[in-house]
């Protein structure tokens, strides 16, 4: 094979890989670089399972390849916990049951993390849409949307607290 | 399998033009990406084409607007002047796919995959745009609806690529919308869409009109009799009749299982009449 040397940046560490020409994003992670966070469902961008942030942007991994992230930043679902402190999106899928078998989850939070990064207070139709891309054949969606809203409300609260610490 | 990502379009139409075997444009991927997993299509080479600058800018002129070939759905979404301009066109590009897929996909993709279902494409045909297509010959400008050429087939030449789209300046009172039908609300191919763009004159007198279907026939179709039904009106009833009747002798649609020729033909007319008159109301005038 020809194959492609890359060098990126995944969850902030530094990454380098060669990878064959046609092996997706979804391949390296998983196979090369071990994180297995990210799931293949459908392999074809239906599913949304393999979701990933690629310089900010919310992408289906399975549908970008391995070599095109030369130089770029990918966000997995493995960098959004804090060390051993889960994310509030994490917390909040937790506490509202919002998942059974969990294969969907990883994407479902990376896609609720990329909708709350771009709008922090979505509103509950804004949320729906926000997730179209993302599919659970086992919860069903309304655990998973109102565990995001509450993740939502959560990251406001502690966005206020940091911006009144800061202003003392 | 090579996989190649050129920092300009010159280079990219070489490697496209020399190459042995099946040589391919990448661009946001959401397409080719799904054929080379099924094997619909085996690769010898992929050129990734966003690499090169010209396909990663917006960049607005006294001509209007030109679109890179990399630029996403979600960058267009964003873009507050483009979206002004041109609102059909955007929403046209936005309905395609989840949040996932607008990080990748692109119009000129969304061209070149040549879908008579795409919904950017009416939308743009409407618009009058214009692809710049770069060549082992040199440059071109092609108009969009003369791309496609049948399902999954285009008019380009070896070795040539579509470097960037052309959205023409807005004319003053004028307005473009697209409309597409789908059996839900989200994540669905258009069954049939029609984009329409109107100018009008300064007592709301249809001056110029653009109407094209999607989704009727192999390619999106320029209607150029539903065009000439409107022109000079001010979409009163018979107008707008006439419009639907002219879009309806203009399909030629297939039965499958998400229409049938009869639903197809009926529903282009219906949404070419609701599309025009958003159109006519975005470009100012009141009904």
């Amino acid at each position: 094979m020809n194959g492609v040397q890359v060098s990126t940046t995944v969850n902030g560490d530094v990454e380098e890989f060669v990878c064959h020409p046609g092996e997706t994003l979804l391949e390296v992670l998983r196979n090369r670089l071990g994180l297995t966070g990210a799931k293949e469902g459908c392999g074809t961008g239906d599913c949304g399972a393999c979701s990933v942030i690629v310089d900010g942007q919310l992408v289906c991994s399975c549908l970008v390849l391995g070599a095109e992230v030369e130089g770029r930043k990918v966000a997995t679902v493995e960098g959004l916990a804090d060390g051993n402190r889960l994310h509030p999106l994490q917390d909040k899928f937790l506490e509202h049951a919002a998942l059974q078998c969990g294969i969907c989850t990883p994407g479902f939070l990376v896609a609720a993390k990329a909708l709350l990064d771009d709008n922090p207070d979505p509103t509950e139709e804004e949320i729906r849409y926000a997730l179209a891309g993302n599919l659970c054949r086992c919860t069903g969606y309304d655990k998973i949307v109102r565990a995001v809203d509450a993740a939502a409300a959560e990251l406001r609260k502690s966005s206020k607290k940091k911006a009144s610490g800061r202003k003392k | 399998m090579r996989y190649e990502a050129p920092s300009s379009s010159k280079e990219a139409a070489k490697l496209l033009a020399s190459a042995k075997g099946k040589a391919v444009v990448l661009a946001g991927g959401t397409d080719l990406l799904v054929r080379m997993k099924s094997g619909a299509v085996e690769p010898d080479l992929i050129v990734d084409i966003k690499r090169i600058g010209a396909t990663q800018e917006i960049k607005k002129s006294g001509n209007g607007f030109k679109i890179g070939a990399g630029v996403s759905g979600a960058r267009l979404g964003k873009h507050r002047a483009l979206k002004k301009a041109w609102p059909g066109v955007v929403e046209a590009t936005n309905l395609i796919g989840s949040d996932q897929i607008q990080g990748r996909c692109t119009m000129a993709g969304n061209l070149c995959n040549a879908s008579p279902a795409a919904d950017s494409v009416p939308a743009m045909v409407a618009a009058n745009a214009k692809a710049n297509v770069v060549g082992p010959g040199g440059r071109r400008t092609v108009a969009v609806e003369k791309i496609p050429t049948g399902p999954g087939k285009t008019s380009l030449k070896k070795g040539e690529i579509i470097e960037s789209i052309t959205l023409p300046a807005k004319a003053p009172r004028s307005g473009d919308a697209y409309l597409r039908f789908i059996p839900r609300t989200e994540m669905d191919i258009a069954v049939v869409s029609a984009g329409v763009n109107l100018t009008l004159d300064s007592k709301g007198v249809v001056k110029k009109a653009r109407v094209a279907l999607g989704a009727v026939a192999p390619t999106v179709l320029l209607v150029e009799d539903a065009a000439k039904a409107i022109v000079g009106t001010k979409l009163d009833d018979d107008a707008l009749a006439a419009l639907a009747a002219a879009c309806e002798a203009a399909c030629r649609p297939i039965d499958d299982m998400r229409g049938t020729i009869e639903f197809r033909t009926e529903v282009a007319g219906v949404l070419a009449r609701r599309a025009a008159l958003t159109a006519y109301e975005r470009a100012g005038g009141k009904k």
